[in-house]
């Protein structure tokens, strides 16, 4: 088997007295699409933040295409390939469609002084309004993001995710808040581009019924731990699965 | 017609009026428009560090300041101003950048309040070390630059120097603000930790916020040296961060055009309101409040309101349409 995009090793973080994520260990493949499941506090947040370098773990070790990145600033981390989208609302509202795209990708362009002589798109329109109709935005290219549906706001923000070519992408409950219309679209986005470019994701992410139809492999977590790991099929029938977070 | 284009427009009508405007006029006019254009500079820094980077910063006099001073005590030593400017824009943007280490931990008033105490300290600094600046006297006599058979001694001349610089500062800044830095200050501002995710070095650019906004104010620092040819500590106090300040968000903050206007309304307006006699600073006060309360976006905030409100784009919002569509 090829070398894993992303490795996790026995990640611990603890809050005061309250242990967050219990050493947890995985990898992912070039090409896989991970969902990240469990009921809430169970560490799926934590974990996430802890991968991207946003809150630092306790022990453990993280590895994107073999390179440690435990500690690396979130800028960095991007430069080494790895996208992501939030939670919330994350695009900058002021700025058009366009130019939430090209901002993704310009600091990948150049050097910082050639960005500052070089011309104001960092010569990205054009690739960036292939990511724009990727993501079937083109009819609000020059709309400012903060004006568009919930919807649309969440494709940008994937389409800025995606807009430097990344090798991993980790998406944090991409459906929330989303219309089925809407999640319907990013779906199909989501899986076109999988197949398209090879890009690996790991998605977090409450909605069973997205989870379950877009990820090839889920890892359940519990209270800071994993309690199951499969393919779709495996985990909606594992009774552990079931007690502890989908339900009878 | 383009947004480029208008705009383009827009600047040049600008610049013929600036053209203009000082033909016919006395000293004091003339020297009041210049003053206009010195503190457009300082404005136009500020706005990129507060408009377009989001970092509040209370300290643009001492930049003037420090402008000022460099600038004064070379000229006043022989220097000729063109050699003298640059190591004061230099030094400004080497104390900025020191200024933007505080920014990279602290946000809001905290920030705000550093950056009053920097201007407080640079405050003291120049009454104190009277050997160098002469205290509270300050210096006199600044020689103004002459470039070959064209001396700016009259104060028509040295305004459209002034003109020059600031159209020249003017073309530096919007380069900067439509090359990827301005959009990274712009990010920088709107959400710093998604920025960041995105490849935004924030720390960097936060520091280059605060080096190039100070730089712009040492550049109107050592136009106002040759200008008033006289400098003293209280011309660059609190009270003149704070004007400057009023100058961005009366004109709008994060609008390129917006220093201009907030200059003019700050440094013009309350001449244009000189025949109200006694009562010019409370109807400018009372104006200016007024505009605060009402178009708290400023100015150029204000064009845009009734831009989109008496000619709204065709682009509707996305849910709107949506929502249209359903059955």
């Amino acid at each position: 088997m090829s070398k894993p995009v992303l490795s996790v090793r026995n990640i611990q973080k603890s809050f005061g007295g309250i242990k967050a994520v219990r050493g947890v260990s995985f990898e992912v493949q070039r090409g896989e699409i991970l969902g990240l499941i469990g009921p809430n506090g169970s560490g799926k947040s934590t974990l996430f933040n802890c991968i991207l370098g946003q809150l630092p773990a306790d022990t453990g070790e993280v590895e994107v295409n073999g390179k440690p990145v435990s500690n690396i600033r979130p800028s960095d981390l991007n430069k080494l390939g790895v996208g992501r989208t939030f939670q919330q609302l994350s695009v900058f509202p002021k700025m058009t469609v366009l130019d939430n795209v090209i901002l993704a990708g310009q600091e990948h362009r150049g050097t910082m002084l050639s960005r500052l002589f070089g011309p104001g798109d960092a010569g990205l329109t054009a690739e960036a309004e292939k990511m724009i109709e990727f993501f079937r935005l083109t009819p609000y290219r020059d709309t400012p993001a903060g004006s568009l549906s919930y919807g649309q706001q969440k494709l940008v923000d994937a389409a800025m995710a995606f807009m430097a070519g990344p090798d991993l992408v980790l998406l944090d409950e991409p459906a929330g808040g989303v219309n089925l219309t809407m999640l319907a679209n990013l779906k199909d986005r989501l899986v076109a581009y999988n197949a398209e470019h090879g890009t690996t994701f790991v998605v977090i992410e409450h909605n069973m019924e997205f989870v379950m139809s877009l990820c090839t492999r889920i890892i359940v977590l519990a209270e800071g731990a994993v309690i199951a790991e499969g393919s779709p099929a495996e985990i909606r029938a594992n009774q552990t699965v079931i007690d502890a977070y989908l339900g009878g | 017609m383009t947004k480029v284009n208008k705009g383009f427009i827009v600047a040049a009508l600008l610049l013929a009026v600036a053209i203009v405007a000082p033909i016919g006029q006395g000293n004091y006019i003339t020297y009041t428009l210049a003053s206009w254009l010195v503190f457009s500079i300082a404005a136009m820094g500020l706005n990129l560090t507060l408009g377009y980077a989001g970092q509040i910063s209370l300290a643009q006099a001492s930049f003037m300041a420090i402008g000022a001073y460099i600038t004064a005590l070379l000229t006043l030593s022989g220097w000729h101003w063109m050699a003298a400017m640059p190591l004061g824009v230099i030094a400004c943007f080497i104390v900025g950048l020191l200024l933007g280490y505080p920014a990279l931990r602290l946000k809001g008033h905290f920030l705000a309040f550093v950056t009053l105490a920097f201007n407080t300290l640079v405050f003291l600094v120049l009454r104190n070390e009277e050997w160098l600046t002469g205290g509270s006297y300050g210096l006199t006599g600044m020689p103004r630059p002459g470039f070959g058979l064209f001396t700016t001694m009259k104060q028509f001349n040295f305004y459209y120097f002034t003109l020059a610089v600031t159209v020249l500062a003017a073309l530096v800044m919007w380069g900067i603000v439509r090359s990827p830095w301005g959009r990274a200050f712009t990010a920088l501002r709107e959400n710093p930790i998604r920025a960041e995710s995105l490849g935004v070095d924030t720390r960097r650019i936060t520091l280059l916020a605060f080096a190039i906004g100070s730089a712009y104010g040492g550049l109107a620092g050592s136009l106002i040296a040759p200008l008033v040819q006289f400098i003293e500590p209280g011309s660059f106090g609190l009270a003149h961060s704070l004007r400057i300040l009023l100058m961005v968000i009366v004109g709008g903050a994060g609008y390129f055009g917006g220093p201009f206007l907030g200059a003019a309304v700050v440094i013009l307006l309350p001449e244009m309101l000189r025949f109200t006699q006694g009562y010019y600073l409370i109807i400018y006060s009372a104006l200016v409040i007024v505009m605060l309360i009402f178009v708290p976006a400023g100015l150029m905030g204000m064009g845009q309101r009734l831009r989109e409100k008496f000619w709204p784009g065709r682009q509707q919002r996305a849910d709107m349409a949506e929502g249209a569509r359903l059955k």
